[in-house]
């Protein structure tokens, strides 16, 4: 069996995964992405590889990596589509609206007037966040009309075209905390709580986990929001809401977990190399 | 011995484990980002700023 990690740097969780890989004895290639180059009209080499797993931290190389294996026929961990599907917040949440799983309210506007008065109908505070982006970068939570106008006129005057995409969110009063799940094929194998005094949870911005139960109904959701996306191996962000419960915030596609495994006592690292295994052995 | 010298500050790394190529560290002594650019001997270098487009 021949298997390839493709990454941008070896950060903590590339490091466990080869590990993992080592524990049963099965060799890994590791793949800069930095030296790639991908002839479209000679691809077969990428043929040798019975699964590649992307583990690249820039989303747009994940893309296009992900097009060009996919091209080639080659299996990967995870596809281009969970990629595609979670990379852009609009489209993963349209996703759970059209699957019917429960997830935050959303509003997209193109101009800063329309988004103005889509903040207007969604209520203070409300949450704007860039449609691609990750660990919480210019995520804001805007408080009230005042804050609305600024923020919208520095995204339209300073921001490149994508910042003039407005993906707004309502805010959820969650407890001091979110849940992080994560999800390999049909199971929620494990869950953390991200507790912060912030409102921004994300562990990138100091936020500390704890273990959460990873009841039924978590299970579920959960599976249901990576299903929703295309499947493979998801990391499913859940606010609490205090009337609607449990509800989908975002799903991502390359998910970290170095700050997971202590917590829950599971071995995450250890589940995605056996779920890259099983993408491998299947015809 | 699995040392390098931090690039930034001259403090010696002490690596717990056998280090991998391209491997991120962080400098105990001065706090900066680094990448493993070469094993044998270990070399580190300044690691990429993050992007736009980063994340999970």
């Amino acid at each position: 069996m021949k298997i390839a990690i493709i990454c941008s740097l070896v950060r903590p969780e590339e490091k466990l995964l080869i590990e993992a890989f080592g524990r049963r004895n099965i060799p890994v290639e590791i793949i800069d992405d930095r030296g790639l180059r991908f002839d479209l009209h000679a691809l077969e080499a990428w043929r040798q590889y019975d699964v590649v797993i992307e583990r690249c931290v820039s989303q747009s190389r994940a893309r296009y990596l992900l097009r060009a294996l996919s091209l080639a026929g080659v299996k990967t961990v995870n596809t281009y589509d969970v990629v595609e599907n979670c990379g852009d917040k609009f489209i993963t949440s349209q996703l759970l609206v059209q699957h019917g799983v429960p997830t935050t309210r959303v509003k997209l506007a193109f101009t800063v007037e329309s988004a103005l008065a889509a903040i207007e109908e969604m209520g203070y505070p409300c949450v704007l966040k860039p449609v691609v982006g990750s660990w919480g970068r210019m995520v804001v939570r805007i408080n009230d009309r005042d804050a609305a106008e600024a923020v919208l006129e520095l995204r339209d005057v300073l921001g490149g075209y994508e910042q003039h995409i407005y993906y707004l969110q309502e805010h959820v009063k969650k407890p001091g905390r979110d849940i992080r799940a994560f999800v390999a094929g049909d199971k929620t194998i494990a869950a953390v709580y991200r507790n912060s005094e912030h409102w921004i949870t994300n562990t990138a911005r100091g936020g500390k986990t704890s273990n959460c139960p990873v009841t039924a109904e978590l299970d579920a959701l959960c599976v249901a929001a990576a299903h929703a996306v295309g499947g493979g191996i998801v990391a499913v962000d859940v606010l609490e809401d205090p009337e609607r419960g449990l509800l989908i915030n975002e799903v991502n596609h390359t998910m970290e977990f170095r700050n997971s495994i202590a917590p829950t006592g599971v071995d995450i690292p250890g589940a995605i190399v056996d779920y890259a295994l099983q993408v491998a052995g299947e015809k | 011995m699995n040392i390098a010298e931090c690039p930034e500050c001259s403090a010696t790394i002490t690596f717990q484990s056998q280090p991998v190529l391209h491997e991120l560290v962080r400098c105990p002594e001065c706090g900066a980002e680094l990448e493993v650019v070469s094993l044998e001997p270990i070399k580190l270098d300044l690691a990429p700023t993050e992007e736009e487009d980063w994340g999970e």
